[in-house]
């Protein structure tokens, strides 16, 4: 073996916090990265302020730096770590920039770092457009024709020569950030200029208008041997984003040549550059004569080789990571066959379809119209055996209200007499439905092309569905289903659910006849060489389309455990987090972990974490059958809400439940029951009442008092949560979903507490006994999502007697419960002095909470690995309580910057897609460090002030005070300005947009003169969310996203931020890992 | 619904599938292809003379048929002049027509030249039974069977299959500096396409035809032996051509067939692999650089790695079994490769033999 010699310590750079276009996939390929190093018994010094990763665990790195991945910690890191080699390619665009630009700092140099994988110098070809297509065009390879920009005065001198519809791409950019469709002059002024605000540098590109999007994943070692892994065929056309395309491995409408064509292209052009490692090409094809663009390259792991890793069993990450230490491909193993080596191309016997999972429906506001700009904020990943099996699979896996291709619309429309509109073919994530509609009403696939550019292979496959319903639907008015029509049917990925919707049967006894008739999945291994090796691992998934198992039932310990599901707004890495913990543990205590879940972009479906991965949807089906094969108890509390709720629908079934059972976890997800059980223990809440009448809200609202929150049903997870302040904006709710609120879901009313400090108890119990818990105390006030909140633990400012009759309350309500397993309470507490307190329990929920990897990391007590235990019957000691000399601090990460309509303001519905927790020896040190963390910039001293409403302005009096003392120069909207002067303090004032006269606080804010925005809205401004009003306020918060500058809208964290600048200039805060602060806790 | 029809495997187990290809009893060895691409071309292969062909990629069909026009007798699209598998097996058949190059349903294609086929036939479970004993007899056909008994299986390697697939007479492509006799034991038309890309003159023979009798009065400067099926071993008159070229000192390069025809007229021996390399993702590598390769791959047989004859060497060795890919003179420019660099389907990465044989002549 030929590994480079040299390489003791190697330092790795995550992606920090989960966000749109640089999501879970980097935990992934981190983890794997840091395995490969680990293997080679390297030492790895870990960047990652991302707290709820698995890659930030001792179990996989050595170091840990919950920091930002920025080149000034990170060259404070390096001096003080003096490791020998750096890795940049794992840590998605975030990494990859900070190391260009520590390299043009001449950092690397400085201390003599080696850079592992491909060289900057190719990282530069690949990233610099302008060099990029000089390098491939010197290859005598085909790039789009394009012109480059580097001002509006360039874009205008060529208006005459551009021909529409043309694309504006920003460099240098994750996710296509920036980056839009200009049919016209206007269209591309408009592009041109918000793009070049975020980049120095656009493009301007002839617009492939309906090519086929094709990628290709290709390896390379530094001998120059070369292989492509996989391609990959995107269902929706050039334009559309490849993240927010449903995407299909391997390509299904390219003919041989086509296919080794553009993989030969791609060998050349890996080869040129010359990449070490993994790269992922991307191409349009022309498909009236198979002409090709190349679009681009990406010279690290991405999103997409991470679907590659999991779509063909062959670990991407993990080879690129041996590469960059200098082995050979043929010097490392197939990790699957163990027979074979990594040098090989893999062969699929099945086919794998990705589907972008988006939140437009929390995001309110933005239009959900798709296009080259990422806003997905997760994925799912589908395998079967046909294309129509794996879609509605993958359909069924998002978790969202459908059960196939086959909508409600279509199915209520079935039966419609009048006459069928049919659907618009816009690009948004429910375009495929819709084609399924006109499909079954039949309007011609010619038409559904021309709109969409959707290749007709693809349409002829939902077609095929459509005909399969269509059948069934007829087969339905003569009574019962024939054997080979229910076997069809499940052929074509049709659930239990949908055949018995037709056949008007529930979708157990749908079961039942399947059984009888032998219609039973079977279980089919994934061994990266279609059968023609066998396979040593057991990477599973489910079909109809055979005949025999590949495997045979476990007769070891075996236990379920089921994953989170797609990422989404409120469930994300920290699932997964508890997901990998619970399986790690369970395979140390003797067991045979099973894993079950279908997101690609998480490392709990590595098939080399669990004993056996079930790469399946997450229904209570599906669930069935894996536990009708393999005869395990499941374990249901560790893998988010998705896995919390199916416990409820199986909870009927004959399966082992490890830990609460479902009637237990129905005692708290049921509001009534709750609150019955609390009031029979004599515990406080919240006034509350389910309502679904206008007039009754009005009513119960002006007795409990406003502000109210409204919350609908749980069915709807948690969507359009809104809190009212006066009868109007009550009844405009009501007005605006009333199409949502009646008997069946009816909304719940309860007294909103302003001003109220918002606490998360985390605990693990066992027999109803706590074994640990964690108490964190948010900084901002109610009214903010818990998901949105900055956490700090310890808590900072509750007194003694709350937090001792909140650890009592939740002792009282564990023993009630006869809690087993982990589970998590959320308080209120309005505590204005000792004596003078009120704690009120909001909601419980019997399974691992969003901030167990938090809680557990900053404890140092793993409280997964504990509530494992429980769940697997071990005896657990009770953990000692630890007194903190320190503080951690978890903060959101927002992607408003990607969401163009979305007004970027917290309030109780979640809106944040990840998160960061850093340490400091204060309350304020931490934050600092956390908020850097998430992309803000430290700020020059210049901060524009618009402070709504008497309240906001008094309570950031002592702020705006600090702010001056430290010399900052302050811009203030009208009423503000006047208010500081009140108190002898100067400001410049600025007219708002409204006011109609410059300098407008805008301009300001896009001409970059101001470098922080403290924005505190009065309620009439919140109002604009229900009154789709364009507020000042509005403009003020866009405009500070859009421009990429630090914006504040709560004055808790206001506060808190700015007296952490007067504390700690950025040099001052301490560079120390995670292993230095737990060793200094006492206990 | 087509009608049913029946895969019987020589050791009995039955499989029950759906024709979507011309209705008639056939009997060949049932043999497995990993490729995700490419069934024109790989059902044109005539090394699948006598073969029944089942993909393990599931979807088959998926764009359709390349037209089949020709220049100079020479296909442009597909690998000879017809079909050659004896039938197809496939999990799900695609139909599909819509692709800018097709002329026609693929299903059509198969009727019209009389092939029989079919799908929903679980193709993993069998090529797992291929696997595991061994590629095996089998019978297609629609008579519901009880069992493999009074079946009559027929064995494919008895007999020499060149006469079946190997050109009837001499032909001439070319008009080029470089005079090469192409032996054609069962050629892909894209060897000769790779070989007319340099300065040559290709001469095509019939499998048993004698350059060096005295009347054939042929002048040539360099050898080329294609591919073709069955068992080298029923093929003494095309070893005793070679055994004189290699006398004569004449570069010569063989592919697949033409490397296991080498091979034994340098002295080596032959055997039959458990189930053969077929698929487009045969890792091989070369024992002189190092230098790794993706390549296609079509074999039965292969040339025993043991018994390399005293002043050959072995050239390339495959990654994942460690049998031989390639055979090579220690002086002479006289070489073979068991593996496909003309591709078609499959990779093109090791198109530069083509180059590198016109290059020793």
């Amino acid at each position: 073996m030929t590994r480079d010699k040299g390489l003791e310590k190697v330092i790795l750079l995550g992606s920090g916090a989960l966000k749109i276009g640089e999501a879970g996939e980097f935990d992934y390929s981190g983890s794997q990265a840091a395995k490969a190093l680990k293997e080679e018994k390297i030492q790895v010094i870990l960047v990652n302020p991302n707290v709820a990763t698995i890659q930030t665990s001792p179990d996989f790195v050595d170091k840990i730096y919950f920091l930002p991945v920025t080149p000034d910690f990170v060259e404070r890191i390096i001096a003080k770590e003096k490791p020998d080699g750096i890795m940049l390619g794992f840590g998605g665009q975030t990494a990859l920039n900070c190391g260009l630009e520590l390299h043009k700092r001449n950092i690397f140099k400085k201390y003599n770092l080696k850079v592992l994988g491909t060289p900057i110098s190719a990282i530069n070809k690949t990233e610099d457009r302008l060099l990029f297509r000089n390098t491939i065009q010197n290859l005598g390879l085909r790039v789009p024709k394009s012109v480059l920009c580097k001002s509006l005065k360039e874009v205008e001198k060529i208006r005459e020569r551009i021909t529409y519809p043309v694309i504006i791409r920003a460099g240098f950019s994750l996710g296509g950030l920036g980056s839009g469709l200009a049919r016209n002059y206007k269209d591309l002024i408009l592009l041109s200029s918000n793009a070049l605000s975020l980049t120095p540098q656009i493009l301007i590109e002839e617009y492939l208008e309906h090519w086929k999007e094709i990628e290709y994943e290709v390896v390379r070692d530094k001998d120059d041997n070369v292989l492509t892994v996989c391609n990959m065929e995107n269902f929706d056309p050039m334009g559309i984003h490849t993240g927010e395309s449903i995407v299909v491995a391997p390509s299904q409408t390219l003919t041989n040549s086509e296919y080794h064509d553009l993989r030969s292209i791609a060998i050349k052009v890996i080869k040129s550059l010359p990449i070490i490692g993994e790269c992922n090409i991307q191409y349009a094809l022309n498909p009236k004569n198979g002409d090709y663009r190349i679009i681009e390259v990406n010279a690290r792991l991405s999103r997409s080789s991470a679907l590659a890793s999991k779509a063909t069993g062959y670990p991407l990450a993990y080879i690129a990571a041996k590469l960059a230490l200098g082995y050979r491909l043929s010097e490392i193993r197939n990790k699957v066959t163990k027979a074979t080596n990594a040098f090989f191309e893999p062969a699929l016997d099945y086919v794998v379809i990705k589907i972008p999972r988006w939140e437009f429906l929390k995001f309110k506001g933005t239009e959900g119209r798709l296009g080259s700009e990422m806003q997905s904020v997760g994925e799912v990943m589908a395998i079967g055996r046909t294309f129509e099996e794996a879609f509605q699979k993958a359909i069924r896996s998002l978790d969202i209200e459908y059960e196939g291709i086959i909508s409600e619309e279509l199915e209520a429309d079935t039966n419609k007499r009048t006459e069928i509109e049919f659907k618009n073919m816009d690009p948004t994530p429910s375009r495929p439905y819709n084609i399924a509609y006109n499909l079954y009403f039949g309007q011609p696939p010619e038409r559904i092309y021309k709109e969409t550019g959707i290749d007709f292979w693809f349409l002829e496959r939902i077609q095929k569905i459509v005909s399969v319903y269509k059948q069934l639907v007829n087969e339905s008015k003569n009574g019962r289903v024939k054997k080979e029509s229910l076997l069809k049917a499940k052929k074509s990925g049709f659930s239990d659910i949908q055949i018995g919707k037709i056949f008007n049967m529930s979708h157990s006894q749908v079961r039942k006849l399947r059984k009888k008739y032998g219609i039973i999945p079977k279980i089919c291994q994934i061994d990266t060489l279609a059968g023609e090796f066998p396979a040593k691992t057991n990477y599973l998934y489910l079909s109809y389309h055979r005949d025999t198992n590949d495997i045979l039932r476990g007769t070891d310990k075996q236990v379920g455990i089921i994953g989170g599901g797609p990422y989404q707004i409120g469930s994300s890495v920290e699932f997964d987090w508890c997901a990998v913990n619970a399986v790690l543990t369970s395979k140390k205590l003797g067991y045979k972990p099973i894993m079950i879940n279908c997101n690609p972009e998480t490392v709990s479906t590595d098939y080399d974490i669990s004993s056996k991965l079930y790469f399946e949807e997450l229904t209570s089906e599906r669930i069935l059958d894996i536990v009708d094969f393999e005869k395990c108890p499941l374990i249901l509390s560790v893998g988010g809400q998705i896995p919390n709720t199916l416990a409820l629908a199986l909870n009927k079934e004959k399966i082992r439940f490890l830990g609460n059972q479902p009637d237990t976890i129905d005692k708290v997800e049921n509001r009534e029951k709750f609150s019955a059980l609390l009031d029979k223990l004599n515990i406080a809440q919240p006034i509350w009442r389910r309502l679904t009448n206008k007039n009754e809200a009005v009513q119960f609202s002006e007795d409990i008092g406003y502000p109210v929150l409204i919350r609908p049903s749980y069915v709807l997870s948690g969507k359009a949560m809104y809190v009212a302040y006066t009868n109007e904006m009550l009844e405009e709710y009501f007005e605006r979903f009333s199409a949502i609120i009646n008997p069946v879901y009816p909304i719940v009313i309860s007294k909103f507490i302003r001003g109220a400090k918002e606490v998360d108890y985390d605990g693990v119990a066992q027999n109803g006994k706590i074994v640990v818990y964690a108490i964190s105390e948010h900084i901002e006030h109610a009214g903010v999502h818990s998901g949105d909140a900055s956490l700090v633990l310890p808590t900072f400012s509750l007194s003694a007697p709350a937090i001792e009759e909140m650890r009592l309350t939740s002792k009282k309500i564990a023993k009630a419960l006869s809690i087993n397993g982990p589970f998590n309470i959320q308080y209120l507490v309005s505590d204005h002095d000792d004596r003078n307190f009120r704690v009120l329990v909001i909601e419980a929920n019997l399974r691992a909470s969003r901030s167990f990897p938090f809680v557990s990391k900053v404890l140092g007590i793993n409280f997964i690995q504990l509530a494992t235990k429980v769940l697997l019957g071990r005896k657990v000691k009770q953990e000692k309580f630890r007194t903190l000399p320190f503080y951690g601090i978890k903060v959101p990460h927002f992607s408003f910057t990607r969401l163009r309509q979305v007004d970027p303001i917290l309030r109780v519905e979640m809106a944040s897609t990840g998160e960061v927790a850093c340490f400091g020896k204060d309350i304020y040190e931490a934050y600092l460090k956390s908020i850097l963390s998430t992309g803000f910039s430290y700020p020059d001293k210049s901060a524009l002030l618009s402070l709504g409403g008497t309240e906001g302005k008094e309570r950031l009096l002592s702020a705006v005070k600090n702010l001056n003392k430290m010399g900052f120069y302050l811009y203030a909207t009208k009423k503000t300005s006047e208010f500081l002067k009140i108190h002898g303090i100067s400001s410049t004032f600025v007219y708002k947009v409204h006011e109609r006269k410059k300098p407008n606080v805008v301009d300001l804010i896009v001409q970059k003169k101001v470098h922080l925005v403290i924005n505190l809205s009065d309620k009439n401004d919140i109002g604009e969310d229900i009154s789709k009003e364009v507020t000042d306020g509005y403009l003020i918060r866009r405009a500070s996203v859009d421009s990429n500058i630090p914006l504040f809208t709560k004055a808790t964290i206001a506060n808190v931020f700015v007296t952490a600048l007067a504390k700690y200039s950025i040099g001052k805060l301490s560079i120390k890992s995670w292993d230095e602060y737990i060793s200094s806790i006492k206990y | 619904m087509g009608k049913k029809g029946y895969l019987v495997l020589e050791n009995g187990k039955i499989f029950e599938g759906i024709s979507f290809g011309y209705k008639k009893e056939v009997s060949g060895e049932v043999v497995f292809n990993t490729g995700m691409v490419g069934y024109p071309e790989s059902l044109t292969d005539p090394s699948y003379y006598g073969q029944i062909l089942t993909f393990t990629y599931p979807l088959i069909g998926n764009y359709g048929v390349p037209p089949l026009t020709h220049k100079n007798n020479i296909f442009d699209y597909i690998e000879s002049d017809k079909i050659q598998i004896r039938a197809l097996i496939v999990s799900s058949y695609i139909a599909n027509n819509s692709h800018w190059q097709s002329k026609e349903y693929f299903s059509s294609w198969l009727v019209s030249q009389k092939v029989p086929a079919l799908d929903g036939i679980d193709t993993r479970t069998l090529t797992k039974i291929l696997r595991t004993t061994g590629v095996m007899k089998g019978i297609l056909t629609f008579n519901k069977p009880q069992n493999n008994e009074g079946l009559n299986f027929y064995d494919i390697n008895k007999e020499n299959l060149a006469p079946y697939v190997s050109c009837k007479k001499k032909m001439t492509y070319g008009n080029g500096k470089n005079r090469i006799l192409f032996i054609d034991c069962g050629v892909k038309y894209n060897q000769i396409k790779e070989l007319l890309k340099y300065d040559t003159t290709i001469i095509r023979v019939p499998w048993n035809y004698d350059p060096f009798r005295v009347l054939s009065n042929l002048d040539f400067d360099a050898v080329f032996i294609s591919n073709g099926p069955g068992d080298p071993r029923n093929m003494p008159e095309t070893v005793d051509t070679i055994k004189e070229a290699i006398k004569r000192e004449i570069p010569i390069f063989g592919i697949c067939l033409g490397h296991q025809l080498l091979s034994l007229a340098a002295g080596g021996e032959i055997f039959k692999l458990k189930y053969g390399h077929r698929g487009q993702n045969q890792p091989v590598v070369n024992q002189i650089d190092h230098k790794c390769y993706i390549t296609s791959q079509n074999h039965g047989f292969a040339v025993s790695n043991e018994h390399i004859p005293p002043g050959w060497f072995n050239w390339f060795t495959n990654l994942n079994d460690d049998t031989n890919e390639g055979l090579h003179h220690k002086i002479l420019p006289i070489f073979s490769v068991q593996f496909h660099p003309e591709a078609a389907p499959g990779p093109t990465d090791t198109d530069w033999l083509f180059k590198y044989f016109i290059s020793k002549i």
